[in-house]
């Protein structure tokens, strides 16, 4: 078993008749980083919650490391989210009120792993992304690329299986933006499987593989 | 690999809850305060009600319920009847019967000075006393001395406490054209209450200055506290052989004691108040819920991804809900035993506020914050993780 993400047919419709997905087949294999890339209304961030498993297909399979999500009860697709999907999204999504160290270390919160143990390894995820020197600071505190590098060490603080990162530079200035392709870049070499959902092909452009989509399908 | 979510230990659910408290401290204080101001009214009103019965049953204790007072009552015409001279020597001779004494009203008014106009009496009466009158109704002198076997003889008074007040603590006074002089002012008498606005003379001074009959008009009696039911049904036929229906028996630990009672029905009525303002609260604390998870639906979304299940968003809310219940609870319980403190200090009460309005306080404020805080929570759970990180 090498795919990480596995999907074969997939079809996502919503009451009302728009389909947002139709038809999709994408396997993306351990330690790959992937793009996928169309400009809005595309599907992408349908393709986000299906493979993120937020979501379940209408239609076709999605095997996410290995667990069919069909056959996956609420609670498992929870704890298989806790365990071995990160997400990173546009609005870095950071509780204002508290410390970086504090909001990585929620990211393994519902993983089971007791507090000090999380702290710890929010420690080491910060180091990781270049914010060692920024444990106490809360995220006002922060430039917008250095929110999003905190985001990033929360989605992989846990080590996931797979990095889901949805728009990441969408709201950051073109250096900023570059500095977390490249620290995504980093943390592939280092073994992470990668996704990068953007609309952006510039930056897609630059990565190793590229999925298009359009209207709902992958072209 | 097996896929079963961790369970969230207590302290992290405690942190959590509080968490979401600490983002927004006014509006925690505030509807928390809502809680506090319930519960303080509560417990303030069950712990005074209960320090004035505290107060009460003291007063009790010190004073005694075994004290009995016999009257005249009226004969069958309407005319008032009157006591005849033996009856104190004939309650006396009833077994259970610890000691019997007795005060004779005198037909006389007395002043301060012979200066007063007659007709500004005062309203004070003047009683004979016989000489073991103070231990009986638990009297106490609050100044100089009692009468003796000397001074019962001569025109000497002994003042109530209130007489003494109205009087102005005099030290003689003026009646039927002779100066008495005061030889000593009694303590307020809580059993027997007539005896404060009254002025006590000699049993034989009355006779021989102010021409007073000699019949007893109020006997006081102590009988054996197990007794005191049996010696209040013979005592009217001993006061009276004749016409025993022409006397009057009285407990006056009786009125206390249904003070007592009255002060429970006025405190029903309170908690009932309290009752309100707590229900009041507990809708504010469901107000501020039901905001805070319409705010926070991208922190709901950003949960889910993270691993959170439904139940633990749920319990997420709840547990938020309880504390900010409990904090208004705890403050409300504290506030409502000062307001106790302050006000039973300044009765001179003992402050009393018992176990179980404590604990049923903290426990009105636990089911509250559930209640208040379930159906908020079931929304933030029901939340679909798309829709919840949409809305960011």
């Amino acid at each position: 078993m090498s795919q990480v993400i596995e999907l074969s047919g997939v079809t996502k419709s919503y009451p009302g008749g728009v389909t947002a997905v139709r038809s999709v087949d994408l396997s993306v294999e351990y330690g790959e980083l992937v793009a996928i890339v169309g400009p809005s209304g595309s599907g992408k961030s349908t393709m986000l919650h299906l493979i993120g498993t937020l979501d379940r297909p209408s239609e076709g399979t999605v095997k996410i490391d290995g667990h069919d999500v069909a056959t996956l009860t609420d609670r498992q697709l929870s704890a298989l989210r806790a365990r071995r999907i990160g997400f990173v999204f546009q609005q870095f999504h950071l509780a204002p009120g508290r410390n970086v160290v504090a909001n990585v270390a929620d990211g393994l919160l519902y993983a089971g792993v007791p507090r000090k143990e999380r702290e710890r390894r929010a420690e080491a995820a910060l180091v990781r992304v270049g914010l060692g020197d920024r444990l106490t600071h809360r995220p006002h505190q922060l430039s917008g690329g250095e929110r999003q590098r905190v985001a990033i060490a929360r989605a992989v603080a846990g080590d996931p299986a797979v990095l889901l990162a949805d728009e990441p530079t969408g709201n950051l200035d073109s250096v900023s933006g570059a500095g977390v392709v490249e620290l995504l870049r980093e943390l592939n070499d280092a073994g992470t499987t990668v996704l990068v959902i953007t609309h952006d092909h510039e930056i897609a452009s630059g990565l190793p593989r590229q999925v298009p989509m359009r209207d709902g399908e992958v072209v | 690999m097996l896929l079963r979510p961790a369970r969230l230990s207590a302290s992290d659910l405690l942190r959590l809850g509080g968490t979401g408290l600490r983002a927004r401290p006014l509006r925690a204080v505030l509807s928390a305060l809502g809680i506090a101001i319930g519960i303080a009214a509560m417990t303030a009103v069950v712990g005074i009600s209960a320090s004035s019965q505290a107060n009460l049953d003291r007063a009790l204790a010190a004073l005694g319920t075994n004290m009995l007072t016999v009257t005249p009552g009226q004969t069958m015409f309407g005319k008032d009847s009157y006591l005849p001279d033996e009856s104190v020597s004939m309650i006396r001779r009833i077994g259970p019967v610890l000691s019997a004494t007795a005060t004779g009203s005198v037909d006389a008014h007395v002043y301060r000075t012979d200066r007063i106009p007659a007709a500004q009496t005062g309203g004070l009466a003047v009683l004979a006393a016989q000489l073991d009158l103070l231990s009986t109704v638990g009297a106490a002198l609050a100044g100089g001395s009692w009468l003796n076997a000397a001074t019962a003889r001569y025109p000497a008074v002994v003042l109530g406490a209130d007489a003494a007040r109205r009087l102005g603590n005099p030290p003689t006074v003026y009646m039927q054209g002779r100066w008495w002089s005061v030889v000593g002012v009694l303590a307020p008498v809580p059993l027997a209450s007539e005896i404060n606005s009254a002025v006590l003379i000699g049993w034989q001074a009355a006779a021989t200055y102010l021409s007073f009959d000699g019949h007893p008009t109020t006997i006081y009696t102590r009988a054996v506290e197990a007794q005191v039911e049996a010696v209040r049904g013979v005592l009217a036929p001993t006061a009276n052989p004749q016409q025993p229906d022409e006397v009057k028996v009285s407990r006056p630990s009786d009125a206390l004691v249904a003070q007592r009672t009255a002060n429970a029905t006025f405190t029903a009525l309170l908690l009932g108040l309290g009752a309100v303002a707590l229900l009041v609260g507990g809708i504010g604390v469901a107000n501020t819920m039901v905001i805070s998870v319409l705010e926070r639906r991208a922190e709901i979304g950003l949960r889910r991804s993270l691993g959170a299940t439904k139940g633990q968003v749920r319990t997420q809310f709840l547990t938020e809900s309880l504390l900010l219940s409990l904090l208004g609870g705890a403050a409300g319980v504290l506030l409502g035993y000062l307001v106790t403190g302050l006000y039973s200090t300044t009765q001179s009460w003992p402050t009393v506020v018992p176990l179980w309005a404590l604990a049923g306080g903290v426990g009105a404020t636990v089911a509250i914050g559930a209640v208040a805080g379930l159906y908020p929570a079931i929304r933030a759970a029901r939340l679909a993780p798309t829709e919840a990180l949409a809305s960011a």
